[in-house]
């Protein structure tokens, strides 16, 4: 660590001998009209570098989608109603770890776990509490969580069939990007290949069944936060798409049904241009890839509609009062890079899951944006800058690179298994700590700008008793339950499994029957085996 | 201090996914000389404290993110002392509130690192406090 005593002053010559982003990209002193392609297009009009809408937030603002949950479905419920009362514009449900790695509260690997880091559900029965006198015909909901989405999903169609809501009028997204849990997030179950079968039935079932539902959320957020430059994050991102995309279309479905369907969710990290360029290069890209690669027709499926986080890792538990300004800055870059839906962090988020206090500051820091600093009134305000249109250019070229060297190992599922994607970000990650210990990187309060501090904010603690409780009443839930029924329902999950036949019906007749999470998870875990960290430095 | 190299055990118990942390340490311990044995992912506390038994290391350190050190952290250091082996150093690193550190000192975690940390802090605080075993 630099020392504390001395008082630094910004001073960009000796800690910056390359003038480069965050990632490390070097960037020119000045850009001017030779730097640029020169084709910029227009708003609303393939291919969509300036935004997906015409008008953008004149007719569709974003939605303020803050993330959240954690202890028992109904803390978790009363945080949901607490954001809808206080402008928060769709649901975004955080699940605990052992829901996220389909092990239910009463599972020997849950315990210390249940409803630290998100919300338990095991039983149909959470799934109700965490939604009750929540209209899902009138809110969008989304849910981060993966190797056991299946089942999740299923619960939430099982809850909208009780409250009386037709499939076809849901709205939502399940995230349920398996390529980004064993590139970065590593939530897994089974291994790649009956993974990506898994998300198949789910987008071939929901195109089907619950139409204005997103089977996939294309992440690229956890990939940044691992340590991705962002190149890596929007190269590696898009090529999990290809690959979703490839498995839609073998499996017979039509890009341009499916295709509108198919959503993505990208970090905002610190360096503000870097990642704006970043988005409008997505869209750009995405829009190519569809048309080009995949043959869409319509411009519906060739549009990169994205959710957008700041960036978790940039915060700091050192003077965290801070964090709410990188907040803004990242947030201000997501808006103006054209995003669809956006959660903003909470400052004291490096330190536990945040407070009622902190999740309103960082909901007020969007709607300061959209009411008060003007930036909604015009689209794409960048376009054209010498400066942004170089950037999108060259984010657009160093990550087509990337997907082309994927391509050439035989797509992104042998990429996995080979550890390209991660050794590279692996090492991104590293460079990028080594770049802060050799205080060449400063961050405000850490390795800079430090100061002696009583650190004392009033976080959010989750008692023991929810554990406790949780475990309870799985336990008696699954007791009351009907055990032959169960027995036949896990079946004829394992038997669809087995056969090929698309998982999501029987999941959905299992659920309503009672089945939880974890005996799901048990039957992807016998058929399909159980994947295993490569454990490589 | 001895010349030898110190063997130091990398864990990462829980059922959370976030690894950058581990990995980067595990390699910075690596490039700073010492052996490195890394778990991998989701790791229960018998397997952490039987891996350390049998690669015979000279010091553990447990990265978590999850929330749940309060309990894996003290399981840990109970099976290491069940199996005999309890004066092996446990250090740990993660989200870990300010409280939740000074209780888990008390039960006998060495030193907890949290973000912010440097590399070169983590590789000094283990040349001054661990020794060969």
């Amino acid at each position: 660590m630099s020392s504390g005593s001395a008082a630094r002053k910004f001073d960009p010559r000796p800690s910056r001998p390359k003038h480069s982003t965050i990632s490390g990209m070097e960037i020119a002193e000045c850009y001017g009209p030779g730097d640029h392609a020169g084709q910029i297009g227009e708003p609303g009009k393939y291919p969509f570098t300036r935004g997906v809408y015409p008008t953008m937030y004149r007719t569709k603002p974003w939605t303020m989608r803050q993330f959240a949950g954690f202890g028992s479905a109904s803390d978790t419920n009363e945080r949901f109603k607490y954001l809808l009362a206080h402008g928060g514009g769709g649901l975004s449900t955080a699940f605990d770890m052992p829901t996220l790695m389909g092990y239910d509260a009463d599972h020997p690997r849950a315990e210390g776990e249940v409803g630290r880091e998100g919300v338990a559900v095991s039983t149909i029965e959470d799934m109700e509490t965490l939604f009750a006198g929540i209209r899902l015909d009138e809110v969008t909901t989304s849910m981060t969580v993966n190797c056991s989405a299946s089942i999740l999903l299923a619960m939430y169609l099982v809850v909208a069939e009780r409250k009386g809501c037709d499939w076809k009028k849901l709205g939502g997204t399940i995230q349920n990007d398996m390529f980004k849990e064993f590139i970065a997030q590593k939530e897994w179950i089974c291994p790649p290949e009956p993974a990506l079968r898994i998300v198949t039935d789910m987008i071939e079932f929901c195109t089907r069944e619950v139409p204005r539902w997103h089977p996939v959320s294309v992440s690229g957020y956890h990939i940044r936060e691992a340590g991705s430059t962002a190149v890596q994050e929007l190269a590696f991102t898009l090529a999990d798409g290809i690959g979703y995309v490839q498995a839609a279309v073998e499996r017979g479905l039509d890009p341009d049904e499916f295709g509108p369907r198919i959503s993505f969710f990208f970090n905002v990290h610190n360096d503000f241009l870097e990642e704006i360029a970043k988005i409008r290069a997505a869209r750009r890209l995405w829009a190519r890839i569809m048309r080009e690669r995949f043959g869409a027709k319509t411009d519906r499926a060739c549009l990169l509609r994205t959710h957008a986080q700041t960036s978790g890792v940039s915060l700091t538990a050192q003077q965290p009062l801070n964090n709410v300004v990188r907040v803004t800055v990242q947030a201000l870059a997501a808006v103006l890079a054209g995003v669809q839906s956006l959660h903003t962090n909470s400052l004291d988020e490096t330190l536990a899951l945040p407070s009622e206090e902190a999740v309103t500051v960082a909901l007020r820091t969007q709607q300061i944006l959209a009411e008060e600093s003007g930036i909604v009134n015009t689209v794409d305000p960048f376009g054209g800058s010498y400066a942004m249109e170089a950037l999108t250019d060259r984010m657009e070229r160093e990550a087509e690179e990337y997907i082309r060297r994927i391509d050439e190992m035989g797509g992104i599922v042998r990429a996995i298994e080979v550890g390209y994607p991660q050794a590279e970000i692996a090492d991104a990650a590293y460079a990028f700590q080594q770049a802060t210990d050799a205080d060449e990187y400063i961050t405000v309060g850490v390795n800079g700008y430090e100061m002696e501090e009583a650190r004392r904010l009033e976080i959010l603690k989750i008692d023991l008793s929810v554990e406790r409780d949780q475990r309870a009443r799985v336990s008696a839930f699954k007791a009351r339950r009907n055990a032959q029924e169960v027995a036949a329902r896990i079946q004829a999950v394992r038997d669809a499994a087995i056969d090929g036949t698309n998982l999501m019906p029987p999941i959905v007749a299992a659920v309503r029957e009672g089945v939880t999470v974890g005996e799901i998870s048990d039957v992807y875990r016998e058929v399909f085996g159980v994947y295993e960290d490569p454990a490589t430095i | 201090m001895s010349e030898s190299v110190l063997r130091i055990l990398v864990a990462k118990p829980g059922l959370d996914g976030h690894d950058r942390g581990a990995k980067i340490i595990a390699r910075a311990l690596r490039d700073a000389g010492f052996e490195v044995i890394y778990t991998g992912l989701h790791q229960t506390p018998e397997m952490i404290a039987e891996t350390a038994v049998q690669e015979d290391v000279d010091c553990v350190g447990l990265s978590i993110l999850s929330g749940a050190h309060m309990t894996l952290f003290p399981r840990i250091l109970d099976l290491l002392k069940s199996k005999g082996v309890g004066e092996i150093p446990v250090f740990g690193g993660g989200i870990i509130p300010e409280e939740d550190i000074e209780e888990l000192k008390k039960l006998g975690i060495r030193e907890v690192f949290t973000p912010g940390a440097s590399t070169k802090d983590i590789v000094d605080w283990i040349r001054s406090n661990i020794e060969p075993r």
